[in-house]
């Protein structure tokens, strides 16, 4: 594994509501090394987005950090004054949301957003911005990048909205971009393209990349490693190929037998019974031992992360296949 | 580098666009297109008033004593004849309504502008930050709402004295409260969408979010609420000049007017209260049906 370029260690995202407290992430552990692509899978409301939030230093309250490290090449981002912070967002990490039409603002020209997404971080003129604009505009494939430049975001289709949010992320040559989702409000077709077009760019940049998904299928083609999250924790991460054929955790293999394959028309899909628990009240011990066939009386303890072989490690009592442990 | 995407779908609506069809809803009803019609001539007769106006009632030499209080239609000495008669000044009374017209909209518009640069602001500062500084501000202008605006401009111009630039003042302070609330509402929808957080990512400066980001698209409301308040102002003049806080006799507005002529109202004099009192009428009903007609025009749910 390339040496690590972000570290979170434990991290803990609380938010104090006036019914309780919502753990959206609890003890969250994960490494992206320089130019890795890693998906972050799991069910809406298991905490993937507040933890991109959190890497940028932009929890809102009345969500806080309450523990824990995330550490950006060395150095801590956790209590790092808020000045440091804006050096590194948009410059080092980016950002890619889920819905490019709501990502930019609808009463400014794109050549705008641009230039002062630009001029955010570098000293330039409003010209030589704009002239890099154009180029990264056509950098993530929009053809008459001058034209498009002077249109609102109104005037663009969905798919070329979010390209330019893209080369709008790319702006600085980030050397981590997060995208949430980026590719779920879009057309099939588009998708992939957009898929591609990310990765080719991401790769000739070095970007390291963390996809943050709920569709297994989708970044199994192009993830290096991927690390499955339910109710704020990291369950099961691996490199993807390992991790797609042989899940450990009962809930990865839950979500790969939730997906339709070959040879199965007809037959119901393999669902995960219940609903996700509610992040305000967590089962004790494992989160997912209410929906899980293989759970016993050992699972009202939390198990630990366990490192298995081929760099694999999952958070469970009763994992699928009995590797053989190296810590 | 990658393929460029040739198939573009082409800019449908630009902003000229929009604006003729916002246009087009509004001209749907006449009396508003009548109302829009008396506020601009309303506007440019005040504006063009030194240039129009048969004498400059200001200009107490321009005054004969001997002309005073003749009615509608009556001849000077010199020939000038005032159609709307003269007050107890003999000042003539078209002179007087356009300069006191053109000075009840200065001020209003104005007050109007000035409290819509600070309500808005702070309303921008109180949805953006939020917490503590909303809860200052907003608390602020929950005191400022509790009491009748008549009252507060009673106490201020007591304290400040009177003055043209004073009433100003008074009518600001009554007012920014009505557009900080306004745009606060509309700011707090807006500050939860995912382009303040892009910008955020981007990190862009507060200032630059709140001013560039979100004042634009929180802003829609206020025009309704800015276009009412410009009645509201006039009338608010009108009353503090009636009730003697307001502009000083010697620039008088509307108000002013009405005042000096009601006390003739009973011996018959009635022109020297109620032409004043008609352009008065006539300029609040028509800012009022254009403001109402906006509101509708920009408030989908209203929408057949």
């Amino acid at each position: 594994m390339p040496p690590s370029l972000l570290e979170i260690d434990d991290l803990k995202v609380h938010f104090s509501l006036r019914d309780g407290v919502v753990k959206a992430v609890d003890g969250l552990s994960l490494a992206v090394g320089r130019g890795e692509v890693l998906g972050l899978v799991g069910e809406s409301g298991s905490g993937k987005t507040v933890t991109g939030f959190a890497i940028l230093g932009l929890v809102d309250p009345p969500g806080r950090v309450v523990a824990g490290s995330i550490r950006f090449r060395g150095d801590e981002l956790v209590g790092c004054p808020e000045p440091e912070l804006r050096r590194i967002r948009g410059h080092d990490i980016a950002m890619v949301f889920q819905d490019p039409m709501m990502t930019l603002n609808p009463v400014l020209r794109i050549d705008t957003q641009m230039i002062e997404a630009i001029t955010a971080h570098e000293r330039v003129s409003a010209r030589a911005a704009r002239a890099r604009a154009g180029a990264a505009l056509a950098a993530v494939g929009i053809a008459s990048p001058d034209e498009r430049l002077a249109a609102y975001p109104h005037q663009l289709s969905g798919g070329m909205r979010q390209r330019v949010a893209i080369a709008i992320a790319l702006l600085h040559r980030p050397a981590l971009v997060i995208a949430d989702e980026p590719t779920t409000a879009l057309d099939v077709t588009i998708q992939s393209q957009i898929v591609a077009e990310m990765q080719t760019l991401c790769a000739e940049a070095g970007t390291a990349l963390i996809w943050i998904t709920h569709d297994l299928a989708l970044i199994s083609g192009f993830a290096d490693r991927v690390a499955v999250m339910y109710a704020g924790r990291i369950v099961e991460q691996g490199p993807i190929d390992a991790v797609l054929a042989a899940p450990l955790h009962p809930y990865t293999r839950g979500l790969i037998g939730s997906l339709p394959g070959g040879g199965q028309r007809g037959a119901p899909l393999d669902q995960i019974p219940g609903l996700p628990p509610s992040p305000m009240n967590l089962p004790p011990g494992c989160a997912f031992a209410p929906r899980c066939a293989r759970a016993d009386a050992a699972c009202g303890v939390a198990p630990e992360m366990v490192s298995h072989a081929g760099g694999r490690a999952t958070r469970c009592w009763h994992p699928h296949v009995a590797l053989e442990s190296v810590s | 580098m990658v393929a460029p995407v040739t198939s573009v779908e082409m800019p449908a609506a630009a902003g000229d666009a929009g604006l003729l069809r916002l246009w087009a809803e509004f001209a749907e009803s006449r009396l508003a297109v009548v109302a829009l019609a008396c506020v601009v001539i309303l506007f440019a007769l005040a504006l063009a008033a030194p240039w129009i106006a048969p004498q400059n009632p200001y200009d107490l030499s321009q005054l004969s004593i001997l002309d005073n209080n003749l009615a509608p239609g009556s001849r000077s000495a010199d020939g000038l004849t005032y159609w709307l008669g003269t007050d107890d000044q003999g000042r003539d009374l078209v002179s007087a309504i356009l300069y006191g017209l053109r000075l009840s909209l200065l001020v209003a518009a104005t007050a109007t502008a000035f409290g819509l640069a600070i309500g808005a602001t702070a309303g921008i500062i109180a949805a953006y930050f939020g917490g503590l500084i909303d809860a200052a501000i907003m608390r602020i202008v929950d005191i400022q709402l509790s009491f009748p605006a008549i009252l507060i401009a009673l106490i201020l111009l007591a304290i400040l004295g009177k003055g043209v630039d004073k009433v100003v003042v008074a009518l600001v302070l009554v007012q920014w409260a009505y557009y900080a609330r306004t745009i606060r509402g509309s700011a707090m929808v807006e500050r939860r969408r995912e382009y303040i957080e892009a910008a955020r990512c981007l990190a862009l400066s507060p200032a630059r979010i709140m001013f560039r980001h979100l004042l634009p698209n929180a802003f829609p409301p206020l025009i309704v609420v800015a276009t009412v308040q410009v009645a509201h102002a006039i009338s608010l003049e009108a009353t503090l000049s009636f009730l003697g806080v307001g502009v000083p006799i010697t620039e008088p507005s509307l108000g002013l007017l009405i005042a000096n002529g009601y006390g003739y109202m009973l011996s018959g004099l009635y022109w020297i209260a109620f032409y004043p009192g008609i352009a008065l009428l006539a300029a609040i009903l028509a800012i009022n049906l254009v403001g109402d007609r906006i509101a509708d025009v920009m408030n989908p749910r209203l929408k057949r």
